[in-house]
């Protein structure tokens, strides 16, 4: 698995332009990943690979289409030093697995990765570095696969239950 | 409800869920309107049917409307929009379609968000219906598929960063090169996860389209809503266009604040945010004289008709520039007809500029007025990311309607104080 790195304030209308939003599935969003800001990586990417940025990664438009066509592109981890609110909760509800890498700076281009969720660990060209753990309360719309699974399972009484807790 | 001090997101919080909450408490909260538009509803419709749902919660409090591709502009578009009228007319939704204008501005027109509520909408503006008082958050579609399944949603209830604004503004200065100014600021995720208020005399005494500019950019620096404690200037806004009781909306004394800010607008000149953030933020005088192929006016941020007027006061009776493109979209059909009884748009289409109708126009960057590689557009919207109104070589410049309106004139951006 490599990484595809990029900087600070990685919005979503670089992830997907708007011109791509009329699409709705994630594997015709992914021909269009990136388009005109990285062009090669809807060309190259890989199952697995891994989209590292670094600091506010997914500001800018609500659009769940980003996410999307990062998961459409087989790209199961997004990591980077800190996410935007909107991107962080859509990325855990459509089951792309965002993860907060203090030191994800140091993680280059093109790198060798491999992430190991149960050490909390991601290694880059044979480097350790610590990743926090998703917060309690997502961690169970991860483990359901996504917010659509979960809420499958959830009964409107158990929402009730909640609403009035 | 809140015993200790407490904000205004911790008590809108408390409020709706019954008990009382804090900021950083993970709660369900029960949602009082949502809205969708063309670009994300059909996802969240989407996942609404796969979540098992039948019926919306409730279709009253279910906002639908189009404004990023109308008229359809390609058959995607024109398929996205059949597929949301069809939704619409299964679940009993009303449905504004295309007739109304843009999402955000519509909501607030129409009274569908007050003060006390929690509302969420499928876009990331919708963080601008903390002008009235509302607690108001942009949410993704699936997240919306769980709210129309179940009007409810988890939220993290906010901490909070009180902005108090004081001075008075100079001429041809205001609300947009304030917000821009305190986004430069304090950075693109300065705010991140917290809620925003704005607060002191400059706010009070701003009309309520002012308001709805600080507010509808708060997402701008990170954050979950930017809200204005209600006035009469709210309740005034609000007295014909729903039943309201006028009540005591405010932070306390004592509230924990995550930060407190403290601005002062009697020197703030008029400002520019420059390629290809919105943090970028300079004054106009640093990039005076940069050439533009267009000048936008419109959007949710600043499409209404004060905005409209500013402009059509910058021009007076000139005409704008003929080596550049001028396009006009008033933010609503409201707002489209009062600058129309105005004179402002035969004023504007007599001095060179296109009118369209009310949508989201250039903003959406996908549906028209894009612009070339190497082309420069001057926008009184709300984000200037590479590739946001058309080529990712293009460079989008933010700035108010009447440093538009100056800047279209000379073809090139101009301080709208020498014109």
């Amino acid at each position: 698995m490599r990484a595809w790195k990029f900087g600070d304030d990685i919005d979503t209308d670089a992830i997907i332009p708007g011109r791509f939003l009329i699409i709705n599935k994630p594997e015709e969003l992914a021909l269009h990943a990136f388009e005109g800001t990285r062009d090669e990586f809807a060309k190259e990417v890989q199952p697995g690979d891994v989209v590292v940025g670094e600091k506010n990664f997914g500001c800018g438009s609500s659009r769940e289409h980003a996410p999307l066509a990062l998961k459409g592109a087989g790209v199961r981890y997004v990591i980077a030093i800190t996410f935007a609110r909107i991107f962080y909760r859509n990325a855990i509800n459509v089951g792309l697995l965002p993860l907060v890498c203090p030191d994800a700076a140091a993680l280059q281009d093109g790198a060798q990765v491999s992430v190991d969720l149960a050490a909390g660990t991601i290694t880059a060209d044979e480097v350790q570095y610590r990743l926090e753990p998703v917060p309690a309360f997502m961690q169970k719309i991860v483990d359901a696969g996504g917010l659509v699974e979960y809420a499958k399972n959830l009964t409107e009484v158990q929402v009730c239950t909640e609403l009035h807790r | 409800m809140n015993a200790m001090g407490a904000t205004i997101a911790e008590k809108i919080f408390s409020t709706r869920c019954g008990r009382p909450v804090h900021a950083g408490d993970v709660v369900m909260a029960p949602i009082d309107a949502a809205m969708i538009h063309d670009i994300t509803g059909p996802l969240a419709i989407q996942t609404f049917n796969q979540m098992g749902g039948t019926r919306v919660f409730d279709p009253k409090r279910v906002i639908m409307l189009f404004d990023h591709q109308i008229p359809a502009d390609s058959i995607a578009a024109a398929g996205n929009h059949q597929l949301m009228r069809k939704f619409a007319a299964e679940q009993g939704i009303h449905n504004y379609d295309l007739h109304e204008g843009v999402c955000h501005q519509v909501v607030l027109e129409k009274g569908r968000a007050g003060p006390g509520e929690i509302v969420v909408g499928s876009d990331s503006h919708t963080c601008m219906y903390g002008a009235t008082g509302t607690f108001a958050t942009g949410i993704g579609s699936t997240d919306m598929g769980f709210v129309l399944k179940f009007g409810a949603l988890y939220f993290r209830v906010p901490e909070t960063i009180r902005m108090t604004i004081d001075g008075t503004f100079q001429h041809r200065v205001g609300s947009k090169d304030l917000i821009l100014s305190i986004i430069g600021d304090i950075g693109a995720d300065g705010a991140t996860y917290r809620a925003v208020e704005f607060a002191g005399p400059v706010i009070r005494g701003m009309d309520m389209p002012g308001r709805m500019t600080c507010s509808n950019m708060a997402i701008e620096m990170g954050a979950k809503v930017g809200i204005v404690p209600p006035d009469q200037v709210t309740w005034d806004y609000l007295k014909s266009r729903r039943q309201v009781t006028p009540f005591e909306l405010d932070s306390d004394e004592d509230a924990t604040f995550a930060d407190q800010r403290r601005y002062d607008v009697t020197d703030l000149v008029p400002q520019v945010a420059v390629p290809h953030n919105v943090d970028h933020v300079v004054d106009v005088t640093e990039v005076a004289g940069t050439h533009l192929d267009q000048v936008f006016i419109g959007s949710c941020t600043n499409g209404r008709f004060e905005d409209l007027a500013e402009a059509a006061a910058v021009l007076g009776d000139r005409n704008f520039c003929e080596n550049l493109r001028v396009i006009v979209i008033p933010a609503s059909r409201d707002e489209y007809l009062k600058a129309l009884r105005a004179g402002l748009i035969e004023r504007f289409v007599e001095a060179g500029a296109l009118v369209e109708a009310p949508c989201c126009g250039p903003c959406m960057g996908g549906a028209f007025g894009l612009i070339g590689p190497g082309e420069a557009s001057l926008s009184t919207s709300n984000r200037n990311f590479r590739g946001r109104q058309g080529s990712t070589e293009g460079s989008v410049y933010l700035a108010s309607a009447a440093t538009a309106a100056a800047s279209a004139i000379t073809g090139a951006i101009t301080d709208p104080r020498e014109v």
